[in-house]
């Protein structure tokens, strides 16, 4: 009786939590225009600071380191408070932001090839008079939100862990019943083993669990933590998971052996159809790697923009008419409620699809002959 | 307070949205194999259940890369 009370008190401080959270769009309130891809944009990709809300034109976050390289000047560092959200220069470095733009028509300002010269977000040096400088390049090191994000998880990950196996080696559960946090890490290490490094990888599924291990707990923290209101979006980011798509296509390849490349160059069909099978081949390649970047990738970004999207609708519906904010406002608040619990279950599920893909091309890689395999033992010994 | 929607036509967004169609179709499909796999052999239901995951997991994978090219169209 009292825990049905607890969830569904948790219920509701958690989607009253939710609402408030979402208080950036409060800034747009009283004659400034809503503009709602500018919002969703802003959340969902990378920043010098941890934006929380802005209530009453005082914005609630906490700056980031920004760090610097210019050739002409070395190194800067300093915090990205400094930039006064693109209204001062600092250090002869101005951050380009929406107004500065505008204003000053940067946006019209074009390449030969007609690519807009400058983008908002990104730092250019300033000249005297505090006009961009595009000429000049600027190498952008900073500390900037996801970076920080990633070294929480990572020390987050390598805390969990380690404890996990001092536990272990201790003696703790190796011969005895699992106590404590071995329990939640347990079953999911076993899971990942039976499920998705034995079936794929045969005997060799040794050599590649530490990888697949990583690269699924990696992904899973990553995700989760980026649910939490306030937090960045890491694996929503194309750079994040490219980098892990990269490391998988090395070591697909690095577990390569020549029946696979003969395959690939002389593939066992008729000799005509060589002619189409061979490109697709070499193409497939390089797609199965890119596959697994952009699945990720979409599957975390579009997550967000969901539930970001609703929460703007009752912004949007609230400039229509007051009323019929306030009164729609506890459906799509019910409905982001629901996308959420869902984003849990596809941030598990990308973490697994990922480490499971990777170990089925891996599997593919070092198959060997189709003939020769020994291994498969009869079902009736005598 | 007005809102700031460019209205245009928004080729990006119909081609997100067919994408989405054939992601609903696929992944309706998989899942009506996969329970009616498990409604002959219901022991069999954790294999079914993964693969079943696996398997809609490629095609939403697909599906999202024409999502992801229609996001980049509209926002160029």
């Amino acid at each position: 009786m009292v825990s049905k009370c607890l969830k569904s008190l948790l219920v509701a401080v958690f989607s009253l939590g939710m609402v408030f959270f979402c208080n950036a769009l409060f800034a747009q309130e009283d004659g400034k225009k809503l503009d709602p891809a500018k919002i969703i944009m802003e959340h969902v990709s990378d920043g010098h600071e941890f934006h929380f809300f802005t209530l009453n034109d005082k914005r609630v976050s906490i700056p980031l380191p920004v760090i610097l390289y210019s050739p002409g000047k070395g190194f800067s560092v300093f915090m990205s408070s400094a930039f006064e959200e693109g209204t001062e220069v600092h250090d002869g470095y101005r951050l380009l932001e929406e107004k500065y733009m505008s204003d000053n028509k940067l946006e019209e300002i074009k390449t030969p090839k007609g690519q807009p010269v400058y983008q908002t977000g990104k730092i250019y040096v300033a000249d005297a008079s505090g006009m961009p400088d595009a000429s000049v390049k600027v190498y952008d090191f900073s500390l900037t939100r996801n970076v920080v994000q990633l070294i929480i998880s990572l020390i987050l990950l390598v805390w969990l862990m380690t404890n996990v196996a001092k536990k272990y080696s201790k003696g703790h559960g190796v011969k005895t019943a699992p106590s404590g946090f071995q329990n939640a890490v347990e079953p999911v290490i076993t899971f990942v083993r039976d499920e998705v490094g034995k079936p794929n990888l045969g005997h060799k599924y040794e050599k590649y669990m530490p990888y697949l291990l990583t690269v699924f707990f990696f992904i899973l923290i990553n995700n989760l933590v980026g649910l939490i209101p306030g937090t960045a979006n890491v694996t929503g980011n194309i750079a994040f998971t490219a980098c892990l798509g990269i490391i998988s296509f090395v070591i697909i390849l690095f577990s390569s052996n020549k029946h696979y490349w003969g395959h690939i160059i002389n593939p066992p069909v008729p000799f005509a159809i060589k002619f189409i099978m061979v490109p697709i081949e070499i193409l497939g390649i390089f797609t199965k790697p890119f596959a697994l970047i952009i699945r990720l990738f979409a599957n975390m970004i579009s997550g967000h923009i969901i539930v970001l999207s609703f929460i703007i609708l009752i912004f949007i519906f609230g400039a229509m008419n007051a009323g019929l904010g306030w009164g729609t406002s506890p459906l799509f608040v019910f409905f982001s409620v629901f996308i959420y619990l869902l984003e849990i279950l596809v941030a598990f599920i990308q973490a697994f699809i990922f480490a499971n893909l990777t170990a089925v091309f891996i599997g593919q890689a070092f198959e060997g002959s189709h003939d020769d395999l020994s291994e498969h033992n009869d079902a009736i010994v005598i | 307070m007005t809102i700031l929607l460019d209205v245009q036509p928004g080729y990006g967004a119909i081609g997100a949205g067919l994408a989405a169609i054939g992601a609903g179709i696929g992944i309706g499909q998989i899942g009506k194999g996969a329970v009616e796999g498990i409604a002959r052999q219901p022991e069999a239901t954790n294999d079914i259940r993964a693969n079943m995951i696996l398997a809609a997991a490629l095609v939403e994978g697909v599906a999202l890369l024409a999502a992801v090219a229609g996001l980049l169209v509209s926002l160029k």
